[in-house]
């Protein structure tokens, strides 16, 4: 029982490093991704291979994945960002990227193709997830309180005031993209010395959308509202033993009404704290019609 | 051999380009792209596969059926996951996640109730070949070209010299202007719908036809997608264009190349084309409006 409990701790955990990633990407910059399951199956496939086949330390496996993954976001974030396209031209560039990388993966001889890579060693535990979730979070929540996230708010709400005042574009997006990379990058390698195999079919388009259904549904610009959303989307069906084709079914439709009926998600713009709460409090005291 | 190959990359890129002038009309119009396309013609496959197989309709009701099955589809995903959004003056980004949420949820429904299994349409024009010019081709492949020309010209003509057709021309250039013109955009993006419903049936019975039909084809839409950035998003011309080069250059890497690395050179040929000509061959839209 305590491993079954433990177990999914550690996978809605091994979310939440992704989709805070994601988060601080999508949320903070306004750029949708189609793609970041891709960044998730280099991390793995790097660090796995590197334990694999030349027996390398799983915590520098565990960088040399997320290293990896933030140089292949640099290889499709240049092309992309650089000429200031619509976001419509970034989010076709990753749904592609995506698919490339899945398809190289099933005919690279390295990764062993469609069979996938079995064995990996077991080195994911609870502790060391924990770990990386606390430093991912932190890392996330400074990035954004730095003059870089500022910056990237600015965008994110009016790139061209934000550009009248002086901040590079180019540089504020493609530095989320790599942090959102990286970070996607080491949650992939945590997942393959969890499961210990892995295949191309486990990075498909399902797994880059359950990601952006986080972060939508837990609120663009928030990085709690993701972290919760992460854990409730991974928590709730596997308690439930929901059949995991209506879990698609679910988030697809939630999507589309929380887009219709409260397009801030379950923490738009705010954080999860004290202050949060009281605000919620308030509103529910005065009642809900009323304005301030 | 050429002439063989060129005959099938043309096929695959009028149903490549049929597909891209049906998200190329959304996107003129409301600006946003719209992912939940390629669900609506997988939708449009099923629909002609049981008008064919249950409903036991020949061949033209099928394709009639599928046609309006899908426009009619497609007229329902916009009033209920886009129309409030419109009302509500979004950006697009919120349009682009519920068209996205509209597609996972209707393709995980038809997963979840039909199921993964591939179906085959019966063998109405696949097996027969007619020989021109000692060349033999496929009677499908020459029925999708003939046809998907006859549609995008169809639809050439009504956007060219009818009424609606010019008010759709004018929301694609300025939605506000021409709605204090006196353009009804409600109903206009709701034929704006339709019509890129009906392309979707046509292209989705083409696409069951020539392959299978099965939950995940609306992927295929990613094609239509790059060939839409090739052309230039938001031009229709530049969608024909991109279509029918995207489908000729693939051909040609899967038949002279291999066939493995087809969809990755149609995604590297994406990522130099916006490397050097980002506009697209007749793109108009190329930054973000403010």
């Amino acid at each position: 029982m305590y491993e079954y409990i433990s177990g999914i701790i550690t996978f809605s955990l091994i979310f939440v490093i992704a989709t805070v990633g994601l988060a601080v990407f999508t949320g903070f910059t306004g750029l949708f991704s189609l793609g970041h399951a891709a960044f998730i199956a280099i991390g793995a496939y790097t660090s796995g291979i590197l334990t694999y086949f030349y027996n390398l330390n799983f915590w520098l496996a565990l960088i040399a994945g997320g290293i990896v993954a933030g140089a292949a976001a640099i290889v499709i974030g240049y092309p992309t960002l650089k000429a200031k396209l619509r976001s419509d031209y970034f989010a076709i560039a990753t749904l592609g990227f995506g698919e490339a990388v899945r398809v190289l993966l099933e005919n690279l001889d390295i990764t062993q193709g469609a069979r996938g890579l079995p064995g990996i060693a077991l080195e994911t535990t609870l502790p060391t997830v924990l770990a990386i979730t606390v430093m991912t979070v932190c890392a996330a929540w400074n990035f954004i309180n730095s003059r870089y996230g500022r910056a990237a708010v600015a965008v994110r709400e009016d790139f061209t005031a934000a550009e009248m005042m002086g901040i590079d574009l180019f540089a504020v997006r493609m530095r989320s993209l790599v942090f959102s990379a990286v970070t996607a990058g080491i949650a992939g390698g945590l997942f393959a010395h969890y499961v210990s195999f892995i295949q191309p079919a486990m990075f498909t388009a399902a797994l880059s959308t359950q990601l952006t259904a986080g972060v939508v549904a837990g609120g663009m610009g928030s990085i709690s509202g993701p972290a919760l959303a992460a854990i409730i989307f991974v928590a709730v069906p596997e308690l439930l033993r929901v059949a995991s084709m209506w879990r698609l079914v679910a988030y697809g439709f939630l999507l589309v009404v929380i887009m219709v009926y409260r397009p801030q998600g379950l923490f738009g713009y705010q954080e999860l704290s004290g202050t949060f709460f009281r605000n919620y409090w308030q509103k529910i005291k005065t009642g809900y019609g009323t304005k301030p | 051999m050429f002439i063989q190959t060129l005959i099938t990359g043309l096929a695959i890129g009028g149903i490549y380009a049929l597909m891209a002038v049906g998200y190329s009309l959304v996107f003129s119009v409301l600006n946003f792209s719209n992912f939940a396309y390629g669900s609506i013609i997988m939708l449009g496959a099923y629909i002609g596969y049981y008008s064919l197989t249950q409903l036991g309709l020949p061949v033209p009701l099928a394709v009639l059926g599928s046609i309006l099955g899908a426009a009619f589809l497609a007229y329902l995903n916009e009033k209920l996951a886009y129309s409030t959004l419109r009302k509500r003056n979004a950006s697009s980004l919120f349009f682009m996640i519920s068209a996205m949420g509209t597609a996972i949820f209707l393709e995980n429904l038809v997963y979840a109730t039909i199921g993964s299994r591939f179906y085959a349409f019966p063998e109405v024009l696949t097996r027969d070949n007619i020989t021109i010019f000692g060349t033999s081709m496929g009677m499908l492949d020459v029925f999708a070209i003939v046809f998907s020309f006859i549609a995008i010209y169809a639809l050439h003509y009504f956007l060219q010299n009818t009424k609606l057709g010019i008010a759709i021309r004018a929301a694609s250039y300025d939605a506000q202007v021409s709605q204090l013109n006196g353009v009804n955009i409600n109903k206009l993006v709701s034929l704006v719908f339709v019509l890129a419903g009906a392309l979707a049936g046509i292209s989705g019975v083409f696409l069951g036809m020539k392959y299978m039909v099965y939950p995940t084809m609306g992927w295929i839409t990613n094609k239509a997608y790059i060939a839409a950035v090739i052309g230039g998003l938001g031009s229709l011309p530049g969608a024909v264009a991109g279509g029918l080069i995207l489908g000729v250059l693939e051909t040609f890497v899967s038949a002279y190349v291999s066939s493995v690395i087809r969809d990755v050179f149609s995604f590297s040929l994406l990522i130099v084309l916006l490397l050097i000509l980002p506009a697209g061959l007749f793109g108009k839209y190329l930054e973000e409006k403010v």
